[in-house]
């Protein structure tokens, strides 16, 4: 066994790790595997022992005989981390989970029930006040995790076999299989958003990010990412089922709140990315569009509060919410998006402000009285479609929805239309026309696109498109406020966040925004404890995740289909025998100038 | 290689001029270009070839002087330039690296198709029946520069040479009646040059004129109908190949004049002869 790698990773996911070439120890192969199995079997029989001798810690970490609360997650980590080094060993029952025969996703897994345990122990350590807090099982789960990364980390990396080809499945079994991972990654999105306390949510974190790198190193994450990619609709009909059917898990109203937000903040992050994805034009103040949708929804739904005593149907007031947000995009657009550089993001960023500030104003004393001033617009009135009135809770063939599961509908509804939207322009006539200003503007004009008319386009149509969400905003949040739509602050949605989620999810992607949304939402909802140095454990993040994985989370297709050509490049050599870079004409005929 | 004075004029430039502050890039210069036509733009480094091209397609508003394309004036936009007709390629390629080579034909089509947003967003038949048209477009485009079968790959990856003949292809996508190519055999290999001079022959025969910068003065004299040199913003000759090359004032301007004590023939000879002697010698 050599103990280099003999080809490159090529997995995206993979590529974070890559920069660490297998084995980091010298250890026998024998050594190796015998350490990690031994390991990763003992973390998992100590899940069972008392790590602390107290219940203060949440989750009853105290039971001999039963794992709770953050064992839990330790002894699925050490479960999987096992089953793959026997898959990679190649047990016959087993080989499929690792079809790339590399000991990669072993490491990972390894190093997240690591990661997992040690934060428990860390955790335990610190709410209670010392080590002497934690009981022998938590030192045995903490030894026997060490020892397993130590052994998968001096596991080789040449694969154990040839690679094992997909194993042709009929259509009704791959259908099946594409419903049954909606289902687990619904029940693990639930499992997060239902996690108790910060601690056991930090902790699902780590080992759900170590599992999908995992999962994307035994090459499982590709080969269903083609499989969903063959049965298009089939897939794009589960994930729908799977979104409608998830406040229907929920009893309480709490994690339904939740998730309505995640969806406004995601639907709004979707819009940003045809502005900053697409066109590449970077908006510092698209949450002013938010702002504007929701303002014109409150003032047009009826409230008392409402200066203007008018009530529109829902519909007309989704109708004018959206046609003023518009209206705003094309009055900030049309001047600035003529220039090229950076002026439309300082514009930006100042109408986000002034919005704000000038919302804050119009309260009759400092300015015309329209939007209440700081107090903002409250008592938004539920909304009732088709005598469908949305406060109450409604029984469905059995089942409750409760209040806000029904805004979590209608909120799936517009996501869903902002989601089509996105897919059918970037992949039209006008799509490539903003990639291609994106990419390079005087090419683009030289190809004979009208750059400005394209860029206020794309930045109206994101306005339009905030504005939407704006309007269903107004109704689930029950008030609007000034201070609702800030360019930075702690609570989601806020310009920086929102472009954070793009950035961080994959710019020019559907699925990118939506996961960086709900990670960028969920993350400062469930860990109080970072509030004051939240902004800055964002800025760090992002400048790791910017030297790390400038792609994102994510990658777009375009930088999938990199990834891909690097490697055919490498496979079929080079060859074709052309010069790159430019110097003069190799016949030799070429002149140059005289000296003057 | 005739040259078709009874062609109607595709372009015509007359006394373009285009200062930067006080530098004069390019001073009074007229041209035309006739239907069926090659027309080679030479002249040494810094001569105002490429900034003369920016003026043509409208990416520089000249200082002086009208660019007509087929009877029209053209304004200085240059989206309106190229749906008026006119294609270009960059000196130094400009392709969209971050999409596929099929993707970056199709952003050629631009200003032969009209699919709007709404029409997008709908998707009705008319969409389908317009994308499909331009895509067999911009397949055939790619079968005719040899790419068909990197129709998939990102514009970053290719060779140069398929950069530059990708460039080449995106151009021809607006269906131009007049393409400006700019050193398009540039950082190329003999055989490769020799492709290019066949697909530029090609171009012209599918009834594109072409007007073409080059310093490779084979693939000028091989190609050209008529050549004109550029030197220090002004044109300097114009005439068919066989005329310029002989001018002696272009000669002057590509080498300079020989000073005081030049070395004579019989020095030259001798130097040759000695260079000779000693590659035989590294060849053993
Ligand atoms: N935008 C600009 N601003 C100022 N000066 C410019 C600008 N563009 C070109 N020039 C100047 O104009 C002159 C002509 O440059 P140009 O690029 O047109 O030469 P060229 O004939 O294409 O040369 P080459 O063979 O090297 O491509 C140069 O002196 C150059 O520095
Ligand atoms: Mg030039």
């Amino acid at each position: 066994m050599t103990p280099q790698r003999s080809t490159r990773h090529t997995t995206p996911l993979s590529r974070l790790t890559s920069h660490l070439a297998l084995p980091l120890l010298p250890l026998p192969l024998t050594t190796a595997r015998v350490l990690t199995a031994g390991g990763a079997a003992l973390t998992l029989l100590s899940t069972f022992l008392a790590w602390t001798w107290t219940t203060a810690f949440p989750g009853n970490l105290t039971v001999t005989g039963y794992p709770g609360g953050l064992q839990v997650l330790t002894l699925t980590g050490a479960a999987l981390t096992l089953a793959l080094l026997l898959a990679t060993t190649g047990l016959p029952g087993l080989r499929r989970l690792n079809p790339s025969r590399r000991h990669t996703a072993t490491v990972h897994l390894a190093a997240g029930t690591f990661a997992t345990t040690w934060y428990t122990l860390g955790a335990i350590a610190i709410r209670l006040g010392g080590l002497v807090n934690l009981e022998p099982g938590g030192y045995v789960a903490g030894a026997a995790s060490l020892v397993a990364l130590v052994g998968a980390l001096a596991l080789p990396a040449d694969r154990t076999g040839p690679p094992l080809p997909p194993r042709p499945l009929p259509a009704w079994a791959e259908i099946l299989l594409i419903a049954a991972v909606f289902g687990l990654a619904l029940s693990v999105l639930t499992y997060g958003i239902g996690t108790a306390y910060g601690e056991l949510f930090t902790g699902f974190l780590l080992l759900t990010g170590f599992t999908t790198a995992a999962l994307f190193a035994t090459g499982l994450g590709s080969r269903f990412t083609a499989l969903a990619h063959r049965h298009r609709r089939v897939t794009l009909t589960a994930a729908l089922v799977a979104a409608v059917l998830f406040p229907l898990t929920q009893d309480t109203d709490e994690y339904t709140l939740i998730i309505v937000n995640i969806l406004i903040f995601s639907t709004v992050a979707l819009g940003l990315n045809v502005v900053v994805g697409l066109a590449g034009l970077l908006d510092l103040g698209y949450v002013a569009f938010l702002g504007v949708g929701a303002y014109t929804a409150a003032l047009v739904s009826g409230t008392t509060a409402s200066t203007l005593h008018v009530h529109f149907p829902f519909w007309a007031a989704v109708l004018t919410g959206a046609a003023v947000s518009l209206a705003f995009g094309v009055v900030i657009g049309a001047p600035t998006l003529r220039l090229r550089g950076d002026y439309l993001a300082i514009v930006t960023l100042g109408f986000g402000e002034i919005f704000r500030i000038a919302v804050g104003n119009l309260n009759g004393e400092s300015g015309p009285s329209l939007t209440n001033g700081p107090n903002g617009i409250p008592n938004i009135p539920d909304l009732v479609l088709f005598g469908y009135d949305f406060g109450t809770p409604h029984s469905l063939a059995g089942l409750t929805l409760t209040p806000f599961a029904n805004y979590y509908l209608l909120m799936l509804l517009f996501t869903v239309l902002v989601i089509l939207v996105f897919s059918r322009a970037g992949n039209s006539r006008i799509g490539r026309a903003w990639v291609a200003i994106r990419e390079d503007e005087t090419a683009a004009t030289a190809m004979g696109i009208n750059g400005f008319r394209l860029k206020l386009v794309a930045f109206a149509l994101g306005a339009t498109l905030a504005g939407l969400a704006g309007t269903v905003q107004a109704h689930v949040s029950y008030t609007v406020v000034p201070e609702q739509y800030v360019f930075a602050g702690p609570v989601p949605p806020n310009s920086a966040f929102l472009l954070a989620a793009v950035i961080l999810g994959g710019m020019g992607t559907i699925t990118g925004p939506l996961l960086g949304a709900a990670l960028l939402y969920l993350i400062p909802a469930k860990l109080q404890f970072l509030q004051d140095y939240q902004l800055l454990a964002f800025g760090v993040a992002l400048i790791l995740l910017m030297r790390f994985r400038p792609e994102g989370i994510i990658p777009s297709r375009r930088q999938q289909l990199e990834f891909h050509e690097s490697e055919a490049g490498a496979d079929a050599g080079t060859g074709t025998g052309t010069t790159t870079g430019r110097g003069p004409g190799p016949d030799g005929i070429r002149l140059t100038k005289a000296e003057a | 290689m005739t040259t078709t004075t009874t062609a109607a004029p595709v372009l015509t430039a007359t006394g373009v001029t285009m200062r930067f502050g006080g530098l004069t890039a390019v001073h009074a210069v007229d041209l035309t270009v006739h239907e069926g036509q090659i027309v080679g733009l030479i002249g040494p480094n810094g001569a105002g070839k490429t900034t003369f091209f920016n003026c043509l397609t409208g990416l520089y508003v000249p200082t002086e002087g009208t660019v007509t394309y087929r009877d029209r004036v053209l304004p200085a936009k240059p989206h309106l330039v190229t749906q008026a007709g006119i294609a270009r390629t960059f000196q130094n390629i400009r392709l969209f690296a971050n999409m596929t080579v099929l993707e970056n034909v199709l952003v050629g089509r631009h200003t032969r198709t009209k699919e709007g947003l709404f029409s997008a967003l709908l998707r009705g038949p008319a969409f389908r029946r317009a994308e499909r048209a331009s895509e067999d477009r911009a397949m055939e485009l790619l079968s005719f520069t040899g790419l068909t079968a990197k129709r998939d790959h990102l514009a970053r990856n290719l060779p140069y040479g398929e950069q530059r003949k990708l460039e080449i292809a995106r151009a021809l996508a607006s269906e131009p009646g007049l393409l400006l190519l700019d050193e398009p055999t540039a950082g190329m290999n003999p055989q490769e040059t020799r492709a290019t001079e066949e697909l530029v022959t090609a171009i012209r025969d599918r009834g594109t004129a072409v007007l073409v910068i080059e310093h490779d003065m084979r693939f000028i004299f091989n190609l050209c109908d008529h050549v004109a040199v550029l030197v220090q913003g002004e044109k300097l000759v114009e005439g068919t190949p066989e005329t310029v090359q002989r001018d002696e004032r272009v000669v002057a301007a590509y080498l300079g004049t020989p000073f005081e004590g030049a070395p004579g023939r019989e020095e030259i000879a001798e130097v040759e002869a000695a260079e000779a002697h000693a590659a035989e010698e590294t060849d053993r």
